[in-house]
């Protein structure tokens, strides 16, 4: 029986040493799923619905930027990987967007795309000590914790940057300013525009509101504007009102450089609108596709290969953001074997110190707050599309 | 001086366009007796259709319009026939009003879910450009002239058709005691739809004439001057014909000068102050009839 018994152990440690072999072996595997040699990046955004083109836009310039790193050997020799949800721009579904990567082992989040659903979604990220930098999300509360930033202008510093713009560019002496007293964003950017504007190489000479209630007759506006001999009217509106004001200029004989933000982006598109009356008018955009820079060349080009299109600013904001996430975590030396709250507070610090290069513009800096601190760029208006304004 | 006149200019056309919408509210309210809230959403129908049909026709304006006169015509018979008729001997006169305020929207969503809330440019129906003054300093629109024209030829119109046709007299008759009306003989229900009929068909020109001075056309383009009006036609006396022609052209005045001299974001506020002051101290309105009630 001793015999027997030696050899039946002998054959028992023999399969546990296999099990053993082989446990190993999935240990092994499940590792590198779990994110052990690999990054994992997520992006969110509408992907169907009517504001799908900008959700496709950042989940699709994410994809094309991870794809262009992953062929030139990665983030410090790691590869990354990718995946996108769909939000369908509603902040519930968002946060199970942001869940379902989660699940999926996401360790950075591109997103959202949109304001509402980025705040949403930080509630989240911020519990989670994730991670998270959003390319277009520009209401103020989007970066309201500290562990998410963002790529975009925010809605009332696109005021700041215009003004800059309009001074260092010498575009005008006069400024007039038409804005939409009812509006939180039109009114936030009125108000930084007129504090930076102090003291610039232009004076502001009349500042007229108007309201939701009272959008159809802009001729007072307007003739205060020219009245008081402004060369550029500011525009920090919506394009559904700006072409009235255009329209209404038009017939009144007065012709300045009209001057607007991405509210205005969109009024090419208004159904029998007579786009010559846009010529000339300028607006403050990250992005203009037809720039002749190598970094441009070669996004634009990739992009119009692979899904057949143009990119628009918000796939310029996402491209930029992987990029910036691939240069802080460089800077830091980090590794995908980090945990999710490690990575996020490493990051954290490193967006403060790097100094980054892209689409959007040719130096980014951010603060601990998360706004970005950029050259401001802008597109004019000619022959009814838009070109680079330089 | 004369950036006095080009205001006084700019609240004229304002004014012109609340007129011939407030002519719509007035007529409907002085005979059928109640507030047709979704006045101002029939004009919005009817730009619509203008733009559509002249869209269809490349640019062929005239047709349009009548295209949106025909159909604002049967939009508002349909409606006094299926939502205000069966209302009107309700208990409470507030039954065909909360009605009338459910047409309003129904309208603006059937827009929104036909249309989408995208604006679209409208091509101005009136190709002339205007006059202009002391070498193009001063500026009337073409579409200004033609609204007061307009307004003033409806204005005539309608007081002729009331006072000298069979079919007016018996809506004074109707506007006067509709019970009194219906023992003399007069069919009270046919009088109140060809009200009704003629105010959509005024909506369907006012329509034509906003959305030229204006040409940005939404579902929401009717909603707002179309309670302007309202207010123009309280402040003229609402039931006068006369009294909405003067109320719109000095609500447009006050709103464009309060917003030149006083307040770009304080004229509303300051419009309908105005509407609550002329109301205290005339609250029939500035052409108003003071009505006696006889006990």
């Amino acid at each position: 029986m001793k015999k027997l018994n030696k050899a039946v152990s002998l054959v028992c440690s023999a399969a546990m040493a296999m099990a053993m072999l082989a446990g190993c072996g999935n240990a092994e595997s499940t590792g590198s799923a779990a994110g052990g040699g690999t990054f994992k990046f997520g992006a969110i955004g509408p992907l169907s619905g009517g504001a799908a083109a900008y959700g496709n836009a950042v989940c699709n310039a994410a994809e094309l930027a991870v794809a262009e790193i992953n062929e030139k050997g990665g983030i410090n020799g790691y590869q990354v990987e990718y995946s996108k949800e769909d939000d369908e721009l509603n902040a519930e579904k968002s946060v199970n967007a942001y869940n379902t990567l989660k699940d999926w082992g996401m360790q950075v989040l591109v997103g959202s795309t949109t304001s509402a659903c980025s705040i949403a979604v930080s509630e989240n990220t911020k519990a989670d000590n994730m991670f998270q930098l959003t390319p277009s999300g520009s209401a103020v509360d989007c970066v309201k914790y500290d562990n998410v930033f963002r790529v975009c202008f925010s809605d009332p510093n696109q005021g700041i940057a215009s003004a800059q713009y309009i001074s260092d560019n010498n575009l005008a002496t006069k400024v007039g300013i038409i804005y939409d007293s009812s509006d939180v964003y039109s009114s936030g950017i009125y108000q930084k525009f007129v504090e930076e504007s102090a003291g610039k190489n232009y004076e502001v000479v009349s500042a007229e509101a108007f309201t939701q209630d009272n959008n159809t007759d802009f001729s007072v506006q307007l003739q205060k504007a020219k009245d008081a001999g402004a060369d550029l009217v500011f525009l920090p509106i919506y394009y559904k009102d700006a072409s009235l004001i255009l329209t209404q200029a038009n017939t009144m004989g007065y012709s300045p450089i009209f001057f607007g933000v991405d509210g205005l982006d969109g009024i090419l598109t208004v159904e029998n609108f007579d786009t010559s009356l846009a010529e000339g008018v300028m607006l403050l955009t990250p992005f203009a596709a037809d720039a002749k820079d190598d970094l441009t060349v070669n996004f634009v080009t990739k992009y119009q290969e692979k899904y057949g299109e143009t990119p628009n600013q918000f796939a310029a904001d996402a491209y930029d953001a992987v990029y910036i996430i691939k240069q802080a975590i460089e800077a830091k030396n980090l590794t995908p074997d980090m945990s999710v709250s490690d990575l996020c507070e490493a990051l954290k610090s490193a967006m403060t110190e790097i100094e980054a290069k892209g689409l959007t513009s040719e130096k980014m800096t951010w603060d601990a707050s998360g706004e970005p601190n950029k050259q401001p760029k802008a597109v004019v208006i000619k022959n009814g599309a838009y070109v680079s304004a330089q | 001086m004369s950036s006095f006149l080009t205001y006084l200019i700019s609240g004229l056309s304002l004014g012109s366009i609340y007129a011939i919408i407030a002519l719509g509210y007035t007529m409907v309210y002085g005979i059928a007796k109640m507030l047709n809230f979704a006045h101002g959403d029939f004009i919005m129908v009817g730009c619509y259709i203008i733009f559509s049909v002249s869209g269809a026709l490349s640019g062929n304006s005239f047709i349009g319009i009548i295209a949106a006169i025909i159909l604002c015509t049967l939009l508002g018979i349909t409606t006094e026939f299926v939502a205000y008729r069966p209302l009107r001997g309700a208990a409470s006169p507030l039954a065909v009003l909360i009605t009338a305020i459910g047409v309003s929207y129904f309208l603006e969503n059937v827009a929104l879910l036909i249309f989408g809330a995208d604006i679209k440019s409208f091509s101005s129906v009136v190709k002339w450009e205007g006059l202009s003054f002391a070498d193009g300093q001063l500026r009337i629109q073409g579409v200004t002239i033609v609204t007061i024209a307009i307004s003033l030829i409806v204005l005539v119109g309608l007081q002729l058709f009331i006072k000298k046709t069979k079919q007016g007299q018996a809506m004074l008759a109707v506007a006067e005691d509709k019970g009194a009306a219906a023992l003399m003989g007069i069919n009270v229900n046919r009088t109140i739809m060809i009200t009704f009929a003629i105010g959509s068909a005024l909506a369907a020109i006012a329509g034509a004439l906003l959305c030229s001075a204006y040409p940005s056309l939404s579902p929401y383009t009717g909603a707002m001057p179309g309670i302007k009006a309202f207010v123009a036609a309280v402040l003229g006396g609402i039931g006068s014909i006369p009294g909405a022609m003067i109320g719109g052209l000095v609500l447009g005045i006050v709103e464009i000068l309060s917003k030149t001299y006083i307040s770009s974001q304080l004229s509303d506020a300051i419009v309908f102050g105005i509407l609550v002051i002329v109301l205290l101290v005339r609250p029939t309105g500035i052409l108003g009839k003071v009505i006696q009630e006889k006990v």
